[in-house]
């Protein structure tokens, strides 16, 4: 099932609505890192609140979709993980390090405008990244 | 069966014969506990007090159950069933527990009843040495069994009521606080085992999601001690409430628990720390964005 992505200002939301196989993940990979670029957005969010489960794969998907983001200039946040899940996820030892979550899709909003709004207290552009920029963790 | 038994009146007789023998035997027996009740109970309670045995009871507490103890021993006696005193034991035990009656005065106690009645059966029985001897195999087993029952009965009341306690404190020691908008807290007291700090994962995570904390508190001041697997469940803790969004800040770890687990060697680097409450408190309120003055700072300077 393809994964409809949304944008919204210079974000991208993408909510996923039911279990994804492997080539879903892969194709929603590849389609938000397309469209990062397409739309110029600064911003992506993930909804996974529909999922019960995420597997190893998924994690790493999500890891891959905020990395490659990031180098194509969007900051990406995971949102909406139920905490059987995020459990059952730390118990595999998978922590998606480095990558931005919150609880649903307003915090995630929430947090992009915050990224944003410090980027301009620094004097930089909304999205840039400066030196001395630290990943939230 | 009945004229194999007048043949032979040996005790090679046969099963059935001993049994009905020892029927006999019991019921001769229990007659004669009847019959000196009074005396026999007042011997025992004397006994009781003599060896300093329930001492958290009165003489006359002690004198009426060592009465109703004494019936009910009679009966499982007479009618060889326990159920009744099965069911007396624990009741009893329910009575005394609380008053802090320990394991080894109620053995006592029973044991004592045993020896006074196996006195009592020496002392009318004495010149009839082979009939004696007869009465004791019949009242030895019994009487073991009664033994065994009231002891079971006492402890397993106790267990209950350690698992009643546990599950108490279980229950008591999670409370999730909500101190301030989107900022919990949650203090943990006491020992965390496996089972405890699976559950009080699962209620940090769940009141995260339905308070939409942002900040969590967690304060292990009273916590005695902790191992590897208490300090990696914390650390699983701490990235599952990531994954909802929250930030973890845990305070008020004693210098013992900060010496084990350097000394054992888990990886905290991922664990914001404060030393106390307070100072996890006010952090949370800078992550959050508050910032508490006094009044008189807020008050227009004239």
């Amino acid at each position: 099932m393809e994964v409809p992505i949304l944008t919204q200002g210079q974000y991208l939301i993408a909510s996923i609505q039911s279990a994804l196989t492997d080539a879903d993940l892969s194709q929603l990979r590849e389609a938000l890192i397309e469209r990062v670029g397409r739309f110029r957005a600064r911003g992506v969010i993930v909804d996974v609140t529909a999922l019960d489960v995420m597997d190893s794969f998924a994690v790493r998907t999500l890891r891959d979709i905020a990395h490659m983001a990031r180098l194509r200039g969007a900051e990406t946040v995971i949102v909406g993980i139920q905490p059987e899940v995020a459990f059952a996820m730390v118990q595999l030892g998978l922590t998606l390090k480095g990558v931005a979550t919150a609880l649903d899709l307003e915090e995630g909003l929430t947090f992009l405008d915050g990224v944003a709004r410090e980027r301009v207290e620094r004097g930089q552009g909304p999205f840039d990244r400066g030196p001395g920029h630290r990943d939230r963790a | 069966m009945a004229t194999t038994s007048k043949d032979r009146p040996s005790p090679a007789a046969g099963l059935p014969v001993q049994t009905q023998d020892t029927a006999a035997l019991l019921r001769e027996l229990v007659a004669h506990l009847r019959q000196n009740r009074t005396q026999l109970r007042e011997e025992w309670a004397r006994r009781i007090t003599r060896a300093q045995l329930l001492t958290a009871m009165t003489e006359a507490e002690i004198f009426a159950e060592a009465t109703s103890v004494y019936d009910n021993y009679v009966e499982a006696l007479e009618t060889g069933t326990f159920e009744a005193l099965q069911a007396y034991a624990r009741n009893l035990s329910e009575r005394i527990i609380p008053r802090g009656v320990e394991t080894h005065e109620v053995v006592g106690i029973v044991l004592l009843l045993r020896d006074v009645l196996a006195r009592s059966l020496f002392a009318k029985y004495h010149e009839d040495f082979d009939k004696l001897n007869r009465i004791l195999d019949a009242y030895e087993p019994a009487a073991n069994r009664i033994a065994n029952t009231v002891a079971v009965g006492f402890v397993q009341e106790r267990e209950r009521i350690i698992r009643q306690q546990q599950e108490a404190i279980r229950e008591l020691s999670t409370p999730v606080l909500q101190v301030r908008e989107r900022l919990l807290i949650l203090p943990i007291i006491g020992v965390i085992d496996p089972q405890r700090a699976r559950q009080l994962t699962e209620q940090l995570l769940r009141a995260i999601r339905t308070n939409r904390a942002k900040v969590v508190v967690i304060d292990i001041t009273g916590v005695a001690a902790m191992d590897s697997n208490v300090a990696n469940h914390l650390v699983q803790t701490v990235e599952a409430s990531r994954l909802l969004g929250a930030t973890v800040i845990v305070t008020g770890l004693s210098p013992e628990i900060a010496q084990t687990l350097v000394t054992i060697g888990v990886d905290l680097s991922e664990m914001a720390t404060v030393g106390d409450l307070q100072g996890g408190i006010e952090e949370a309120e800078r992550l959050l964005g508050y910032k508490v003055l006094p009044l008189e700072e807020l008050a227009p300077k004239t």
